[in-house]
This record gives C-alpha cells, sequence and structure tokens, in this order.
C-alpha cells in the first residue's frame, strides 16, 4: 500500500472511532461497554501500529511521505491544501504521541471502568489524539493551527469531564482563557507571515525558503508573537496558571494531555520554526530566560505543593522550561529530544499517580498517604524509576536529554541560565522525592486496594521505554552517536565541550542530586521525620501561596474587566441604548394618541373620508391629465 | 346629447353620496351604493354609444351582475347584523373604533 495512504489513516482512524463512539452512544445508549473500549482502543492501536512503519521508512530509507487529502482553501492567490508531511521532526514527535497515546488508552479503560460517561470519555480522548496527529502531521501553519485549536478544545472538554462540580467547569474555562491569549499572538503571527511572504505559497518548506525575504524586524516581531501562542500551550510564566487548574479532569487525561503531548506543542512549534528563531537572537535569549523563570517557580511551587497531581503539574511546567531554555539557545534538537524522553517518564509518573489515587479511593493530598511501599511494591519501583529519570540519574532517558541541555547551556556562557537550571534540578530532584517519601514511607494511613491490571502492565511498559529511550541519543562524550540530533537536521547552534568540563559538570549536578534526595530523605522519609511540613517561615508562606499570581491576575484582569463590563451594562446598556429605544416607544405612542381620535369606529365618518380623499385624488389626475 | 346624460350620471351619483353619508338606515346605505353603482352605468353607457364602441356596455353588464351578487351577499349581512343588535343603525356598529371596543 502507498505510504501516504496509510499516513491517512494514521490520522483518521481515530477521527472516525469518536465519531462511531458517539453516534453509538447517543443512537443506543444502553449499548455494552466492550463495543466501546474496542472502538477506542483499536484506533490508538492502528495509528501506532502505522506510526511505527512510516517512522521506520522515514528513519532507514530516509521517505518524506507527503499526502495531500484535499483542497481545503482556494480564494484566488490563498491556496490551503488539506496536506500531511512526515519528516524527521514529525516523526520523532509521531514516535512518543502515538505508543503513549495507546498505553494510556489501555490504562484508561482500567481507570474509567466505573465511569458513566465512559463513552463520552473515550470519544473526546479519540478525538483528542485525532487533533494531535493533525498538528503534528499538517504540511502548512494553518493546518497546525487548526490541530492546535482542537486538541485545546478537547483538553478543555476534558477538563471539564466532571461537570457537574462548578469548580472543574471553571478550571476548564480558565485554561481554554487563558489559551486563547496565546493563540492571539500565534494567529497573528501567521497573518503577519502570510502578508509577508504569503504569495509563495503557504507551506513549512516554502515559508523556509523565503525567509530572508522580511526585514529583521518583521521576523523579531513574527518569533515573538509565535512564542505568545507557545507560553499559552505550554504552561509558561505568565501565562501558566492554568495547568495546575487543570489536573481537574480524570488522570488519563493528565497525564495523555497536560503532560505528555499537547503541552508540548509549543515546543514542537518552535522547532517548526527553528529557521525562524536562528534568525532571531534577541527573541531566542528571551525565551531561553522566560523557560528559566518558568522552570525555577515551578520548581518552588511543587517543593510546597500537597496534591499530588499538581506536584506533576509543576514538574511538567519546570520540564518545560528546560525545553524553552535550550531552544532559546539554540539547541532545538536536544529541546526535542526532552519532549520525547519527558513524555515517556511524565506520563509514567501520572498514571502511577492515578493508580495511587485509584487504590486510596480518590484521595490526593499527599499528607494522608504513606507507607505505600508494602502494599504497592511494582508501583512503588515504578515510581522510583520515573523520580529517578526526572531528576536525570544515569542510565535512565531523563538523564541523556537533560544533561545535553545542561551541557549546552554551559557551553553557550549563559551562566545566569546555568545557575537556574541547575538550581532547578536539585529542586526537581528534592520535590520528586518528597512526594515519593510521603506517599511510599511512613506509616500507612489509608488502606490500599489492589489495582487491576490494564492499569499496571501499560505502566510497566512505560518503565521499559524510560529505561531504553534514553540510549537512541547518547552524546559523543560518552561514545555514542547522536543519532536523533543528525536525523533532526535543525538548525541547531552547536557548542562543544572539552569532556573533563562535562563530566566534571555531570558529577556537580549528580552528586547535588543526590544531596537533594537525601534532605528529602531526612526530613520526610526517615523513621524520625515529622512529615508535617506546615509553613514555617515567610518565603515559605508565600511559595505555598503560589506568589500570589492568582491573586494577583484576579486583582489586574479579573475584577477590572469585571468593573467595566458592569459599567457598560448600566451605563451603556441601560442608560443609552435601552433609554433611546423606550424613548422612540413613547414618541410614536403621543403621535399616535392623535391620530386615535380621527378612528372613531364611525362608518359614515369613514365613508366621508372616502369621499373627500377620491375626490382630492380625482381632482389631481383632472389637472394631471390636462397638463399633459 | 352626451353632455345629459353625463348631468344626469352626476346628479344621481350626488345624491348617492349624500344618501351614502347622511342616512343611518343600512339598508338606505345599501340603496345609495346601488344607486352610485347606475350612476356609473349609466355614464358608461353613454360615452361607449358616443364612441360607437360596445366594450362600455360589456363593463356595464358585468357591473350589474356583480351587483347582483353584492345584493346577495348584503342580505345575509342585513340579517346577521340584525341578530346581533336588533337594530340596523349604523352609528350602533362602532366597535372598531378604541374607546368603544369591548
Amino acid at each position: 500500500m502507498p505510504l501516504d495512504i496509510l499516513l491517512n489513516i494514521l490520522l483518521l482512524a481515530p477521527f472516525f472511532s469518536a465519531l462511531f463512539i458517539a453516534i453509538i452512544a447517543l443512537a443506543q445508549p444502553s449499548s455494552p461497554k466492550i463495543i466501546y473500549s474496542i472502538l477506542a482502543i483499536f484506533a490508538p492501536l492502528l495509528s501506532a501500529f502505522l506510526a511505527l512503519i512510516l517512522i521506520y521508512e522515514n528513519y532507514f530509507n530516509g521517505i518524506d511521505i507527503h499526502s495531500e487529502i484535499f483542497t481545503w482553501l482556494s480564494v484566488s492567490a490563498f491556496h490551503i491544501p488539506f496536506s500531511l508531511h512526515l519528516d524527521a521532526l514529525s516523526s520523532l514527535m509521531l514516535l512518543f504521541v502515538a505508543p503513549v497515546g495507546f498505553l494510556i488508552h489501555v490504562y484508561a479503560l482500567g481507570y474509567m471502568k466505573d465511569d458513566s460517561s465512559y463513552p463520552r470519555f473515550f470519544a473526546l480522548f479519540n478525538l483528542f489524539m485525532f487533533f494531535m496527529f493533525l498538528l503534528v502531521l499538517g504540511d502548512n501553519p494553518i493546518m497546525m493551527f487548526l490541530g492546535w485549536e482542537g486538541v485545546g478544545l478537547s483538553s478543555y472538554a476534558l477538563i471539564s469531564f466532571y461537570y457537574e462540580d462548578a469548580k472543574n467547569v471553571a478550571a476548564g474555562n480558565k485554561a481554554f482563557i487563558l489559551n486563547r491569549i496565546g493563540d492571539f499572538g500565534f494567529l497573528s503571527a501567521l497573518m503577519l507571515l502570510f502578508i509577508s511572504i504569503g504569495e509563495y505559497g503557504f507551506s513549512f518548506s516554502t515559508i523556509e525558503l523565503h525567509l530572508h525575504e522580511m526585514s529583521a524586524e518583521r521576523i523579531n516581531l513574527i518569533a515573538a508573537l509565535l512564542f505568545v501562542g507557545a507560553m499559552g500551550k505550554s504552561a509558561q510564566f505568565p501565562l501558566y496558571v492554568w495547568l495546575p487548574d487543570a489536573m481537574a479532569g480524570p488522570t488519563p487525561v493528565s497525564a495523555l494531555i497536560h503532560a505528555a503531548t499537547m503541552v508540548t506543542a509549543g515546543v514542537y512549534m518552535l522547532a517548526r520554526f527553528s529557521d525562524l528563531y536562528a534568525m532571531s537572537e534577541s527573541v531566542s535569549l528571551f525565551i531561553a530566560y522566560i523557560g528559566a523563570f518558568s522552570a525555577l517557580i515551578a520548581a518552588l511551587m511543587a517543593s510546597r505543593e500537597f496534591d499530588i497531581k499538581k506536584i506533576l503539574a509543576y514538574s511538567t511546567m519546570s520540564q518545560l522550561g528546560y525545553m524553552f531554555m535550550a531552544e532559546g539557545l539554540g539547541a532545538y534538537s536536544f529541546a526535542i529530544f526532552h519532549v520525547f524522553t519527558h513524555a515517556f517518564f511524565k506520563a509514567l509518573l501520572f498514571m502511577g499517580a492515578g493508580a495511587i489515587i485509584m487504590s486510596l479511593h480518590h484521595e490526593q493530598d499527599i499528607r494522608k498517604m504513606g507507607g505505600l511501599r508494602k502494599s504497592l511494591p511494582m508501583l512503588f519501583i515504578m515510581m522510583l524509576i520515573a523520580s529517578l529519570s526526572i531528576s536525570a540519574i544515569a542510565p535512565l532517558n531523563g538523564f541523556f536529554s537533560k544533561d545535553a541541555i545542561m551541557g549546552h547551556i554551559f557551553a553557550s556562557d549563559a551562566y545566569i541560565i546555568y545557575g537556574i537550571a541547575l538550581f532547578t534540578s536539585i529542586l526537581t530532584a528534592f520535590y520528586m522525592f518528597r512526594m515519593l517519601f510521603f506517599v511510599f514511607y511512613g506509616e500507612e494511613k489509608i488502606k490500599a486496594v489492589a489495582v487491576s491490571k490494564t492499569m499496571i502492565i501499560p505502566i510497566a511498559l512505560l518503565a521499559v521505554g524510560v529505561i531504553l529511550s534514553g540510549f537512541l541519543n547518547v552524546p559523543s562524550s560518552f561514545g555514542g552517536s547522536e543519532s536523533i540530533s543528525i536525523w533532526l537536521n535543525l538548525p541547531d547552534i552547536r557548542e562543544f565541550l572539552d569532556h573533563t568540563t562535562e563530566f566534571t559538570l555531570i558529577g556537580l549536578n549528580t552528586f547535588f542530586i543526590f544531596v537533594a534526595i537525601f534532605v528529602a530523605y531526612l526530613k520526610y522519609g526517615s523513621a524520625t521525620a515529622t512529615r508535617e511540613d506546615v509553613d514555617k517561615y515567610r518565603y515559605q508562606k508565600i511559595i505555598s501561596n503560589k506568589f500570589y499570581i492568582d491573586e494577583l491576575y484576579h486583582i489586574l484582569f479579573v475584577k477590572p474587566l469585571y468593573k467595566m463590563s458592569k459599567g457598560f451594562d448600566v451605563y451603556i446598556n441601560h442608560k443609552i441604548i435601552d433609554s433611546s429605544i423606550h424613548r422612540t416607544i413613547a414618541l410614536y405612542y403621543y403621535i399616535a394618541s392623535y391620530y386615535r381620535l380621527i378612528y372613531d369606529g364611525s362608518v359614515r365618518l369613514y365613508a366621508l373620508f372616502m369621499v373627500f380623499g377620491l375626490s382630492g385624488l380625482f381632482i389631481y389626475l383632472y389637472f394631471a391629465l390636462e397638463a399633459m | 346629447m352626451l353632455s345629459n346624460y353625463l348631468t344626469l350620471s352626476v346628479i344621481l351619483f350626488s345624491i348617492g353620496i349624500i344618501g351614502v353619508l347622511s342616512r343611518k338606515n343600512i339598508i338606505v346605505i345599501y340603496m345609495s351604493i346601488e344607486l352610485l353603482l347606475n350612476a356609473v352605468n349609466i355614464s358608461l353607457v353613454a360615452i361607449s354609444n358616443t364612441l360607437q364602441s360596445n366594450e362600455g356596455q360589456v363593463i356595464v353588464l358585468m357591473i350589474i351582475a356583480i351587483a347582483a351578487a353584492e345584493a346577495a351577499l348584503f342580505m345575509a349581512l342585513f340579517v346577521v347584523l340584525f341578530r346581533n343588535k336588533r337594530s340596523l343603525d349604523a352609528d350602533i356598529f362602532n366597535l372598531l373604533g378604541e374607546k368603544n371596543a369591548s
């Protein structure tokens, strides 16, 4: 079968399964669950299988697959085909989106099995897969934007999945509205791109060819606006506040959308436009600083958080900060590789957290957990692997990707950013093990229920992925070939460190990480630890309250906007618009009161008016005809 | 010659209008309306005779036929109106006016 047809099937399979699930659920609400389960699992499985075939073709045979399904828009010069393109970058994205997506679908079968809205969940979940594939495979920015908006929509619907609780609906709205700010930037950038170089065509390859025809200021503006879009989607400061609240959705949603795939769309988008960013140094540096700052504050907030899912949400934001640091300093392939490894360990962490939450009857506060090491030993080992990976301990996958980024930052002479990155990396180890010790050590407070196999098996498979996937891009200092960086072929700035410096840095980093783990053990894990963790100092209180950023936004944006709409309602709407209409009505009523006197119902009076009227008409006609 | 016929027609028409406007009894008003129609008929016949054309006379025949149909309709109306108010005074039937509407 031709490869482009396989690509189309890969994209459309989740869409049609979502459609069928929705139709069956609406037409036959009493259908057995097994039908939905089969449909929901089959499409991601097919997609994952096809993705592996296509990635094999791309990697080993170097074939870029292009498929044009139909012409979407054609308005004179504005020609947008609905076309897909699979190159190295989208292959690497597919390589984790499809398999991790499939595993999370399997996991969700177990997690959602007692939920009454089972078909709605899987219809939305499959729809999300479709839009994510569209985002990754789209051949032009418009298609990418379509996928971008689509994942936002399904994310919104899934955050508000338990819509009976108004809090969850508010969380969904928050995510959607904050992403609108980002989308405003993205859309403005696309419009600017189109009016600048749109006449040559609007696919990624033509844009890349004609980038140099734009002025430097125009390129800077487009780069900055695109990054505003990435900020919204990838939860970077100052548009990150939706991500912790997004944890209101079911845990598989957090694992798939708000950790492994959707939030990395911003990183992917920047890598897609890497030629543009390579030409815009000042904006790139700004991105690196935003990334560093986001990574730092997220790590700080995670270390004072007690909701297990929110800790993981902050750690996602922190890791995304690393990716943006790398992209800002020109290491696009390292950033994309970190996206790749992050998807594995973060999905594993979220699925593990979900299993813990399930087995403790929907308890999410880590202070109420404890001692699970004995009752859930399998889960403990896997969570430990993922925690070591996110802390960058060799030879797990997080080590290879994060260390490449850290090395690059040091080699670019960006010492402030390196300092922040190092401190964040130490904090990462601290808060991850703080969570781990809280959950698995100490005395057992709630009796854990056994976790079902459909949930454990995907977690175990992901753990294998966490251990192995790092070896795909072994840096040259360890005798590797950096095969992924070469395959991706992005306009990287390559900075080389001599091996002694590099090993010193790695050793230093690893040493600090072990110190952090030890501190976490003394504070939360050992037999003498108090494990209460109340805010003793003022700085702890500030961090626990998330730097009061939500409150600040509330005062800065929500309240003035509310006051403004209130003012518009009272002054513009009621006083000007409504009252002018009411006055017009009163005027007509007043005039009518005089006309009404004539129409008093007397038939003979009407006849008199008719006589007068007709006489007048005939007299007029007489003179008019006379004059002719 | 024609002017004599037209004078008759105008006299009859004026009587008809005065009848419609001044009389209160609906039957009389109806008779006045018929008078108006016939005044027009006379002028039509006279003019068509003068112009040596038959079209006017054809129209007159049609008007007579319609007037007959109208008469049948009016008879039914009189009965209905009389049943409602036990009277045929035109000034009693003034429900269309706002202050008289119930």
